[in-house]
C-alpha cells in the first residue's frame, strides 16, 4: 500500500477542503436565510404568541418535521429534480448545495425555535408597553437576545452539514468525504483516508471554536436583566433588613 | 388622568374561567401618585396591564389623558397602530426592570425613541438627559449586567420617560429590590412626579411603598376594589382597614371585660390633654396600650390605643366624650374578620 502519490495527492486535497468549505459555507448561508424565518414564525404563531395562528402554526411545524426525518441521502435523490432546475446539473458541488440546504433549513429552523423561546417574555412586553409592533419586537428584542443562541445553532448546523456533504460526496459532489471514500476507501489507500478524517476533524474543531468564542463574547456581555430567583427570595426574608417605613 | 369604569377580566383556559377584575372602577386625578395594593392574586398585576392594554379586558373601559383606549383596542390580540402611539404616551417600569441585555444603557434609554422614529442626534440626545436625571450620566456606555438592581431600575425609568409620557405605570417596581434601594427609588419616583407634573399608578404588596409616595390609594381584594380614596380621607374614615394598615399601633386588651379604643389625632387635635381629662371627669382609670406620632402622605398624625375598663355597653358615655372632642374614634373588636391586607413580609 505504498502506491500513494504525495504530489499527486495534495492538490486533490486542497481541492477536497475548498469543495467541502464551499458546499458547506454557500449551504449554510441559505439555511441561515430560510431557517431563520421559519424559527421565528414558529415561535410567533404558536398558542400566545404575538402572530397566534393555530393552523399555521402546525402547518408549519408538520412541514418542518417531515423534512427533518427524511433521511439526506434520500433527500437527494427525491429532489434530483428540483435541482436539475435550479442548478441545471445533478452532479457537482453546485448541484450538492440544493439537498443540504433544503436539509438544513428545518434543521436550523427548530434550533431558531428553541433559541427564540428562551427570550424573557417580559423584554417582549416591555417593547409593547412603548409603543413597539410585532416586526420591531422581531427585530430588536427576539433576534439581538437571542443572538448566542443562534450563532450556537448556526455552528451546529455547520457541523452536520459538513457531515452531510462528506454523504453528498457519493453522488458526484467532490469535497473531502469523496475523497476519503473514492481514494482511502475504494481503493484501499488507507492512509489517505486516515488523513481526510485528521483534515475533518480539525476543520470541525476549528469551527466550533469559532462558533463558541463568538457566542461567549457576546454573551459576557449580556446576562440576565436581573436578579436570579433566589437572591430575590433571601433578599425579602432578610430579617437584619432596616424599615423602609421611617422614609417620608 | 387615568379612569376604569366596570372593569372586569376573566381568564379562560381549559374551560376554567378565573375573574381577575371584578367591576374596577379607578379614578386617578393629574399629577398624584396612587397606589394599589393588595396581596398576591387580588389583580393588582391584571389592573395594571389592562390600563396600557397589554392585557384585553374582558369588559369596561379605560380612558386615559381623555382617551379612550378600549375603543382603540380592536378586535383580535394585536395592537392596532392607533393603540400603540397611545401606549408609547404611557410610560411603564417593571419589577424585573426588562432592559434588553444586548444594548447599552444608553442604546436601552433610546429604544423608545427608535420607534417612535426620532433621529440618532435627538435620540442620544434626550437619552443622555434623561440618565442624567435619574443620576446614571456615568453610565451610558455600560450593559443592564454590569449594573446593580437599584441602577438597573433606574435604567428602566429613564426608558419609560423617554417618550414624554404623562403617566407612568410601575408594576412592583421596587419588589425586587433591597430596602434602602427600595427607598431611594421611591424617592426617585416622588421627585419626578413633582418635576415633571407626572401621573403615577403604582401598584405594590408593600404597606411602606404607599406610605412613603401616595397621595391616594386602593385596596384591592378578590378583583375588587375595596376601598380607595386619598390618604388623609382614608386616615379619617373609621375603621378603614388602609388606615389600620397604613399606621398601625399594637397592643391586646389585657382582660374580657375591657373596652378597646383606637384614638387618632390630626392637626390641632394632638395637642389636648384628652386622656387626662377624661379621666378625672368620668373617675376611670385608662391605660394606654400603644401610641405613635408619624408623618404619612406628608401628613403629622398621632395614634393612640387605650384601654376603659368595663364593657362596650359601661363605656357609651365616655367614648361619646372623646367624639366631643373631634377625635377620631374606632372602637376595636376583638372578633374583627381577618383583613384583606398582607401582613408584614407576605408575598
Amino acid at each position: 500500500m505504498s502506491g500513494t502519490d504525495w504530489s499527486e495527492m495534495q492538490p486533490l486535497l486542497s481541492q477536497a477542503c475548498w469543495d467541502t468549505l464551499y458546499m458547506v459555507g454557500w449551504s449554510t448561508l441559505v439555511a441561515v436565510v430560510g431557517g431563520l424565518p421559519l424559527g421565528v414564525l414558529l415561535v410567533l404563531t404558536d398558542r400566545g404568541g404575538l402572530l397566534q395562528n393555530t393552523v399555521a402554526n402546525k402547518v408549519i411545524g408538520q412541514v418542518v418535521n417531515i423534512a427533518r426525518s427524511m433521511p439526506f441521502i434520500i433527500l437527494m435523490v427525491a429532489l434530483m429534480n428540483f435541482t436539475r432546475t435550479v442548478t441545471g446539473t445533478t452532479i457537482g458541488r453546485e448541484a450538492a448545495i440544493v439537498p443540504l440546504a433544503i436539509g438544513a433549513i428545518p434543521f436550523f429552523a427548530r434550533l431558531v425555535e428553541t433559541a427564540v423561546r428562551e427570550v424573557d417574555g417580559g423584554l417582549v412586553e416591555a417593547v409593547q408597553a412603548m409603543g413597539g409592533n410585532t416586526w420591531t419586537i422581531v427585530r430588536k428584542v427576539l433576534v439581538p437576545e437571542s443572538l448566542p443562541s443562534l450563532i450556537a445553532g448556526t455552528t451546529t448546523t455547520v457541523v452536520a452539514l459538513i457531515g452531510y456533504s462528506a454523504m453528498a460526496g457519493t453522488v458526484g459532489a467532490g469535497g473531502l468525504g469523496d475523497i476519503a471514500i473514492r481514494y482511502g476507501y475504494q481503493r484501499f489507500e488507507t492512509e489517505l483516508m486516515w488523513i481526510t478524517v485528521a483534515i475533518l476533524a480539525v476543520v470541525i474543531a476549528l469551527i466550533q471554536f469559532a462558533g463558541d468564542y463568538a457566542a461567549r463574547s457576546l454573551h459576557r456581555r449580556g446576562g440576565r436583566s436581573g436578579p436570579g430567583p433566589k437572591l430575590r427570595l433571601l433578599r425579602a426574608k432578610d430579617p437584619a433588613a432596616p424599615d423602609v417605613g421611617k422614609v417620608a | 388622568m387615568i379612569t376604569t369604569t366596570g372593569l372586569s377580566k376573566v381568564y379562560r383556559s381549559r374551560g376554567r374561567a378565573v375573574t381577575a377584575l371584578d367591576g374596577v372602577d379607578l379614578h386617578v386625578r393629574e399629577g398624584e401618585v396612587y397606589g394599589v395594593i393588595g396581596q398576591s392574586g387580588a389583580g393588582k398585576s391584571s389592573l395594571i396591564r389592562c390600563i396600557n392594554l397589554l392585557e384585553r379586558p374582558t369588559a369596561g373601559t379605560v380612558t386615559v389623558d381623555g382617551q379612550d383606549l378600549t375603543a382603540l383596542a380592536g378586535r383580535g390580540p394585536r395592537a392596532g397602530r392607533e393603540l400603540r402611539q397611545a401606549r408609547s404616551r404611557i410610560g411603564m417600569v417593571f419589577q424585573h426592570f426588562n432592559l434588553l441585555s444586548t444594548r447599552t444603557v444608553q442604546d436601552n434609554v433610546e429604544l423608545p425613541l427608535e420607534i417612535l422614529g426620532s433621529s440618532g442626534k435627538e435620540r442620544s440626545r434626550k437619552a443622555l438627559a434623561l440618565l442624567d436625571l435619574v443620576g446614571l450620566a456615568d453610565k451610558a456606555k455600560s450593559y443592564p449586567a454590569q449594573l446593580s438592581g437599584g441602577q438597573k431600575q433606574r435604567v428602566g425609568i429613564a426608558r419609560a420617560l423617554a417618550g414624554d409620557p404623562k403617566v407612568l405605570l410601575s408594576d412592583e417596581a421596587t419588589s425586587a429590590l433591597d430596602p434602602e434601594t427600595t427607598r431611594s427609588i421611591l424617592q426617585l419616583l416622588r421627585d419626578l412626579n413633582r418635576q415633571l407634573g407626572l401621573t403615577v399608578l403604582l401598584i405594590t404588596h408593600e404597606m411602606d411603598v404607599v406610605k412613603s409616595v401616595c397621595d391616594s390609594a386602593a385596596l384591592m381584594a378578590g378583583g375588587r376594589v375595596v376601598e380607595s380614596g386619598t390618604v388623609s380621607e382614608l386616615l379619617a374614615t373609621p375603621g378603614s382597614e388602609l388606615a389600620a394598615a397604613l399606621f398601625p399601633v399594637g397592643g391586646e386588651a389585657t382582660g374580657d371585660d375591657r373596652t378597646v379604643v383606637d384614638v387618632t389625632f390630626h392637626g390641632e387635635a394632638a395637642t389636648q390633654p384628652v386622656v387626662s381629662q377624661l379621666s378625672r371627669t368620668y373617675n376611670i382609670d385608662i391605660s394606654i396600650l400603644g401610641a405613635a406620632i408619624d408623618t404619612v402622605g406628608g401628613l403629622q398624625i398621632g395614634r393612640m390605643r387605650i384601654e376603659l375598663p368595663g364593657r362596650y355597653e359601661d363605656n357609651v358615655v365616655p367614648i361619646g366624650f372623646l367624639r366631643e372632642q373631634g377625635l377620631q374614634i374606632d372602637v376595636v373588636d376583638r372578633a374583627a374578620p381577618q383583613p384583606a391586607l398582607p401582613k408584614e413580609g407576605a408575598k
